[in-house]
Order: structure tokens, then C-alpha cells, then sequence
């Protein structure tokens, strides 16, 4: 399984990303620079976290309307993994990969914090590696994070089973709707998350609770 | 030159926490009379045309491809 993870002006997890893919997979991922438009071929594509163009205007806006960005949408099109981990996740949202919009957090204030994950779809392409139901530790780090969508799109996404991961009984950590924390789009190859599951993957971060995710897309779950 | 005026708002029914917090700001500040307090965003736009028709597409097209995002927020163009 070969992997990208996409550099842009202000995303600052992306060495986090890297590591993380490198050590699961045992294979670098490629690096892709925001005025590429030819994107190799890979079978992951990860967008990671920070705060690309300063999240001027509103977060991800910028970075979603940026020509990788067409890019990505047509990799995506033709059934390439997309995996977009916070600003990753607002970048998603803000190109029209993923439906709904991340908001400002409803405390106003950035959280960062572990939090506990509940895995509301085993049955997808990013979460095979869990059992139906599992809670998992995870980081989150971010201030607008804070998943809305209006009643019909909710409606959908939670008929269609979308609803990846959800933040588990009393610890939503921003007032996001049904305590959504990761969605995938109806194709299921692309899944946007606040939570930073890259930052536990192994011993010396406590846990590795995010491995499975990994493990998921880039098909190398332990037998 | 046209000098145009984009307004963003919220759309009824998206949480606001921003707008409850200067909400309760200004009630903390003895203004009474306080109601409900929506926050929104005003872009000024200098469009290099005369003709408004022309403008005023694109800004209509600006507002749907960057500068609103439709699936939360409204918008309002008012051309000088």
C-alpha cells in the first residue's frame, strides 16, 4: 500500500502523519506540495492537521480551493483513499468531500485533550481493524471542531451508516451534533476526523489506540 | 469601479456560540434590552467594471464559491 500526505502553508501535523504511516505500513509515504496537480499514484491520501493559510476566512476554506485540491477530489472520484485528520477533516468539508461544515467550538475555547472514541462502523475501509462498538482513547487538539449539518444531510448520513466514529457518553469535546467525530462519504473511501489518532500508535505515546485506523487503509491488519 | 458589500450570516437554526457569548457580554455590560445577538462577517469588494449586471454574477459567483459557506451561512450583496 503506498501512501501521500499532503504539505500545505500552516498544516503542522504533518510530520506526525508521516511518521505514523511510515512506521505502520514500513513505508514512507510520498509528500505532496500544495500547486501540485499530479498526484502519484497511491492508495492513501492523507490530508493531516494544522492550520493551513492561517485559517483565514473560515478553516480548510482556502486550502479546499487550491488546485490539489481538484486533484485530490478526482483521485477520490475514482476511488482513491482520502483520509483528512482535523484541518484535513475542515479541508474535506470545505472542498464538498464530505457533507456538513466543522464550526467554532461551542466553550469558544481550543480543546486539547484525550478524549474517548466510540467506533459507531466497523464496516468501513478506516476502521476494520476495531470491533463494532469499541471505545478507543484519542487526542484531540482544535478549536472549531464542532461537526453541524442540517436535519435532512443528518438524516442521511446517519441512515447510511457514515457515522464513523462518534465521541463516546460525556466527552464531546465541542458540542458537535449526535457527538459526530468522523464521517466517511457515502462511497466510503473518504473519512474526515477531528480526533488525532497518528499521535497514538505506539509505547511511548501512552497507547496505541490509532493504530487500528492506520492498520485499516493501509491494509496491514495483524492476522 | 464598482464598490460592492458582501454580508455573511448565519443561517437561522446554526448554533452560534460566538454571538451567545457577546450576548451575554453585553447583558453582563447592563444592557437590559439585550435580545438575541447573531455574529456575522462584511467583506467590502472593489470590482473593476462598469457594468453591474456583470458585477453583481460575480459576486453572486464569489459568495457561492469562497466567500459564504452555504451549507451554515447566508448571504447578502449591496452594490453602491
Amino acid at each position: 500500500m503506498k501512501s501521500a500526505v499532503v504539505q500545505l502553508p500552516g498544516l503542522n501535523r504533518d510530520r506526525d502523519m508521516i511518521a505514523a504511516l511510515t512506521k505502520i505500513s514500513g513505508k514512507a509515504p510520498v509528500t505532496i506540495w500544495q500547486t501540485e496537480t499530479d498526484i502519484p499514484d497511491v492508495d492513501l491520501i492523507v490530508i493531516p492537521g494544522g492550520f493551513s493559510y492561517g485559517d483565514y476566512l473560515r478553516c480548510g476554506a482556502i486550502a479546499a480551493r487550491m488546485p490539489v485540491m481538484q486533484a485530490i477530489k478526482a483521485k477520490a472520484e475514482a476511488g482513491v483513499k482520502v483520509l483528512g485528520v482535523c484541518n484535513g477533516f475542515q479541508i474535506l468539508v470545505e472542498a464538498g468531500l464530505l457533507p456538513g461544515a466543522l464550526m467554532r467550538n461551542a466553550s469558544l475555547k481550543f480543546v486539547c485533550k484525550e478524549i474517548q472514541l466510540e467506533v459507531v462502523n466497523a464496516n468501513t475501509d478506516f476502521s476494520r481493524a476495531y470491533e463494532q462498538g469499541q471505545i478507543i482513547r484519542c487526542p484531540v487538539a482544535h478549536h472549531d471542531g464542532n461537526y453541524f449539518a442540517d436535519a435532512e444531510t443528518l438524516k442521511t448520513i446517519e441512515g447510511n451508516g457514515q457515522v464513523v466514529f462518534r465521541y463516546a457518553a460525556g466527552t464531546n469535546p465541542n458540542g458537535s451534533i449526535n457527538d459526530i467525530a468522523g464521517i466517511v462519504n457515502e462511497k466510503g473511501n473518504v473519512l474526515g476526523m477531528m480526533p488525532h489518532p497518528e499521535n497514538l500508535i505506539e509505547a511511548a505515546h501512552g497507547g496505541a489506540d490509532g493504530r487500528g485506523l492506520f492498520a485499516s487503509a493501509l491494509d496491514v491488519i495483524a492476522a | 469601479m464598482i464598490n460592492a458589500r458582501v454580508t455573511v450570516t448565519l443561517k437561522n437554526g446554526v448554533l452560534d456560540p460566538q454571538g451567545k457569548a457577546i450576548e451575554g457580554a453585553l447583558g453582563a455590560l447592563g444592557f437590559d434590552s439585550i435580545g438575541h445577538v447573531r455574529q456575522g462577517k462584511v467583506f467590502d469588494l472593489q470590482i473593476e467594471t462598469a457594468d453591474k449586471a456583470k458585477a453583481e454574477a460575480d459576486l453572486k459567483a464569489m459568495c457561492e464559491k469562497l466567500l459564504a459557506n452555504t451549507v451554515i451561512e447566508n448571504y447578502a450583496i449591496s452594490i453602491a
